[in-house]
């Protein structure tokens, strides 16, 4: 990019949008640069338009859609380039210190350049404040390859972004189906035999037909001519007959065993992939996910595309293979019969061909009503207390009602096409029939076919359409088991917002400290955390303070890589966590929850949740330091109670004290209280905060609590306003600054429920007392 | 706290006392800590309040009179039957009657719904009848033919 060949390439870097490349020109100036640019999508009005920010080595550029010339202003001492997002628009505001210069706006997929144009102005007014003189060359120079960099990280987040945005609405293909050969791929032997198989069984069956052939012309038609009867011969067809039979039996009990037990095989391996991977996604898709949806794609949606490998497909290439067969066999006896036979075919498959979208759409739609059925019950089954206690049991009912109802008529319009279809098959069926007999008897009495050949056509005929009449079913099946196909890979396709690194740095043993240099967040359209600058020593306790909606728990998740901070690093040990790998790393981490979630199990394997083989010795050491050690022995079966959904009740004290065991029990160098004592009272919490105190000491914590009080051990305290860091220091340094600390701390002395107000703000020894 | 600082006597009120150094426990109980997948292993006594006084690793360490006073007092106080065998059951819809032979005689259970069988292992299930008692399927392998026939009609 530095090259002297040419001063023109000076003036504009190489990726400088084109488009705006011939209309910047002339307004530069003597060897003026550019440094960094913004384009903008939305005009004054907020309306779509493009634009066009730039910084200069000299002046600040905007051309926004409508403005005849360059708007121009040059740098001043304390000049100011303010950036603010709401719902989704950025705004950029410019201004000295009298008065706002200029407003732009653009939406939030220009908020990284955004940043980084920002950063430049920044750069460059600080230049200009300090030290004049800087050579402009050398700043633009280090402003580009800042740039460059910039601009590497604009296209890995495109790509999320793309990613985030694929359509997802158009009806599924039937070859999205072919998808699943992934998983049948690992069978393909099996499946092979399995075909082999089906070749057989078809073909056997299609014996029995053929013989009624001779043994019309041969036995029959002699017989009534005055021959007698040739009773070897009768025997000779009549066991060929049965033999046929047999032989198809055993062949067709062969092929839909091997087939069916692939089936279930791939099934299996598609339910458990797709688990698998749904566990691996990041936080961030089950909050966008209902839980009744996700359940039933992985249950019912793989259920049906097993049915379908194993039902509906065996016999879908059943009747394909006997149609070609019996094609065959029937053009090979006497062609012009075959072929006015066959007229009907055409017909019939384009008719499937007209009833296919209608029912696709259809299936698609009694897919998603069902999942909304389901959702129904997941939302309110779970949340029963509340619907009792507000008295909605009615209105819950009549919200299910509703959506069945509308299952009800989905269902029923989809019925509709489908009532129809099946009985013009048998209508053309039956006309089919009839073309022959007219034709064949015509045939006979010409002398050009046998009475014979006529029955076999009869017979085959009969079975021909029958088939017909059956594949015309596989209609349905597919579109269902493609619907399902594709829903299943909705969630196979995802690729989780919080990726595993490619080449992962192994970190056996960490120290726990943490950094957090420059991170930002945003979730949606809203910011939630912006510059986050900090460092933790190892061993140290941090409480993070703040109202609700500033950022702590945020924060909390970013440090466990629940989500990955859109800006910045977190580094821990110096290697930022984006590196390692993600459960090698959650090891490390020991989080307790304000609500603890005990799964369905015994207390012990509770207990040992992260660490599934620890000895029982290690399951009572932990329980003890947690101080649930004896009150789960006086639970009627001790350590081997059951506790969870259906379990033993315990309390939320109980509760969370054994959720502080798991959390002892795999000595995690980092440790994260999320609001740990909220949800207990002050009797309870007295008795967590035992049990916590053995947690803490020796490791990294971070705590969040509202009640500041729980927080009076810490080393420091950061506080935390509208997702950025207003004060840090310990308890005392904040109270005697008299921030924002300062009065969140006494809202809640002075709070009315708290019952022990007199306790001197300020005085340490007392605030532990001070709970409210 | 081992158990060795205390010496393990039955009062004349029939309870177990633990006598330690400069303290005396009245009615001490003692308690499983896995009454279910290992019973020997870990038994706390505690007090009348729930408090652990001493800890036994495994009852196997105990000296031959101290085991026997704790297995006696544990043995007045646990109740859950393992079943031997199912005789008969009223319907495969619950609730159910089953007739049953456990290790502690013959008798009936009435199951309520095929969630009060509990797996607590691949072959141990624990059942809870409409009285709450438990029972216990140790090893339903081990159960003969008849038994496990019917009692699969269930899981």
């Amino acid at each position: 990019m530095h090259s002297n060949t040419s001063d023109l390439l000076h003036l504009v870097p190489a990726d400088f949008p084109s488009a705006w490349n011939r209309q910047i020109e002339p307004t530069l100036i003597n060897h003026e640069q550019v440094i960094a640019w913004l384009e903008t999508d939305l005009d004054h009005q907020l309306h779509f338009s493009p634009g066009l920010i730039v910084i200069t080595t000299r002046r600040i550029l905007a051309r926004i859609a409508g403005d005849e010339h360059w708007q121009a202003w040059h740098y001043q001492p304390n000049m100011k380039l303010a950036y603010q997002d709401h719902a989704g628009i950025c705004s950029i505001e410019l201004s000295d210190t009298s008065a706002r210069l200029a407003r732009w706006y653009c939406t939030l997929s220009k908020q990284q350049a955004a940043d980084q144009l920002i950063i430049h102005f920044i750069r460059l007014i600080d230049a200009l404040d300090t030290q004049a003189a800087l050579p402009a060359k050398g700043m633009a120079e280090q402003a580009s390859s800042n740039q460059n960099t910039a601009g590497n990280d604009d296209s890995s987040e495109a790509a999320y972004a793309h990613h985030d945005q694929e359509a997802t609405s158009t009806p599924p293909s039937t070859w999205t189906l072919f998808r699943l050969w992934r998983f049948a791929r690992p069978y393909k032997w099996q499946l092979f035999t399995g075909f082999m198989l089906m070749l057989g069984s078809t073909a056997a069956a299609l014996v029995p037909p053929y013989l009624t052939m001779p043994l019309m012309d041969n036995v029959l038609i002699p017989y009534q001519n005055g021959h007698p009867i040739n009773v070897d011969l009768v025997i000779f067809y009549l066991s060929g007959l049965l033999g046929a039979a047999i032989v198809a039996w055993i062949l067709g009990w062969a092929r839909t065993y091997v087939l069916a037990r692939i089936s279930e095989r791939i099934g299996a391996d598609l339910r458990t992939t797709t688990y698998e991977h749904l566990l691996k996604l990041s936080q961030a898709y089950f909050g966008g996910k209902r839980t009744g949806d996700l359940m039933a794609r992985i249950g019912a949606e793989t259920d049906r595309i097993n049915l379908f490998l194993s039902l509906n497909l065996l016999d879908f290439a059943t009747d394909v293979l006997m149609i070609v067969l019996t094609v065959i066999i029937l053009v090979s006896i006497d062609p012009w019969l075959a072929l006015i036979t066959l007229l009907p075919l055409p017909i019939i498959a384009w008719l499937i061909h007209l009833v296919r979208d209608r029912l696709r759409v259809g299936f698609e739609k009694t897919n998603r009503v069902w999942a909304e059925v389901n959702n129904v019950l997941a939302d309110t089954l779970p949340g029963i207390r509340v619907v009792k206690a507000f008295a909605q049991e009615v209105r819950e009912i009549e919200r299910f009602r509703a959506v069945n109802q509308r299952n009800v008529e989905i269902n029923d319009r989809v019925n509709k096409v489908w009532a129809l279809f099946t009985p013009t098959v048998t209508l053309l069926t039956e006309c089919g029939l009839l073309v022959v007999w007219i034709f064949g008897i015509w045939q006979v009495s010409q002398d050009h076919i046998t009475v014979g050949v006529l029955t076999a056509f009869l017979a085959y005929i009969g079975r021909f359409y029958l088939r017909l009449d059956s594949m015309s079913r596989i209609v349905s099946a597919t579109q269902k088991a493609a619907a399902g196909t594709k829903r299943i890979f909705d969630i196979l396709d995802h690729v989780s917002s919080v990726p595993e690194p490619v080449k992962p740095v192994h970190l056996p043993a960490i120290k726990g400290h943490i950094e957090l240099r420059n991170v930002g967040f945003r979730y949606g359209t809203r910011r939630v955390i912006q510059n986050f600058n900090f460092a933790i020593e190892p061993g140290e306790m941090i409480g993070l303070v703040g109202h609700s909606g500033s950022g702590k728990s945020t924060l909390i998740n970013l440090i466990c890589r629940f989500y990955d901070v859109t800006e910045g690093a977190i580094l821990i040990d110096g290697i930022d966590i984006r590196s390692l790998p993600i459960a090698d790393y959650r090891k490390h981490i020991g989080l307790v929850l304000q609500e603890p979630f005990l799964f369905f199990g015994t207390i012990a394997e509770n207990i040992a949740y992260g660490k599934p083989d620890a000895s029982r010795k290690e399951i009572i050491t932990a329980a003890r330091a947690a101080h649930a050690h004896e009150f789960i022995l006086r639970l009627p079966y001790g350590y081997d109670s059951l506790v969870g959904e259906r379990g033993q009740a315990l309390s939320g004290g109980e509760r969370q004290r054994i959720s502080i065991a798991r959390a002892l029990l795999i000595d995690p160098h980092i440790l994260i209280l999320d609001e740990a004592t909220s949800s207990v009272d002050t009797q309870t919490e007295q008795e967590i905060q035992g049990a916590l105190d053995n947690l803490v000491s020796g490791r990294t914590t971070l705590a969040i609590a509202h009640r500041l009080s729980t927080l009076q051990e810490a080393n420091r305290l950061i506080v935390l306003d509208h997702g950025k860091i207003v004060e840090t220091g310990n308890h005392a340094e904040l109270m005697a600054c008299q921030g924002h600390y300062y009065h969140l701390y006494q809202s809640q002395s002075r709070s009315p429920d708290n019952e022990e107000s007199s306790v001197e703000p300020g005085n340490l020894s007392d605030i532990r007392g001070n709970r409210v | 706290m081992k158990l060795s600082e205390y010496k393990l006597e039955r009062n004349a009120f029939g309870r177990v006392v633990a006598i330690g150094k400069d303290q005396i426990y009245e009615s001490v109980i003692p308690v499983r800590a896995f009454p279910i997948t290992a019973a020997d292993e870990g038994v706390a006594l505690v007090d009348g309040h729930g408090h652990e006084v001493a800890w036994i690793d495994n009852l196997v360490e105990l000296q031959e009179s101290e085991r026997t006073l704790i297995e006696e007092e544990l043995a007045s106080r646990e109740f859950m039957p393992e079943i031997k065998r199912i005789d008969k059951v009223s319907s495969f819809a619950t609730p159910s009657t089953w007739q049953i032979q456990t290790n502690r005689g013959e008798t009936s259970l009435i199951l309520k719904g095929e969630e009060d069988i509990r797996r607590l292992s691949l072959a141990t299930l624990l059942i809870t009848d409409s009285h709450g008692i438990h029972f216990l399927i140790r090893d339903r392998l081990i159960l003969d033919h008849h038994s496990n026939r019917l009692l699969d009609r269930f899981l």
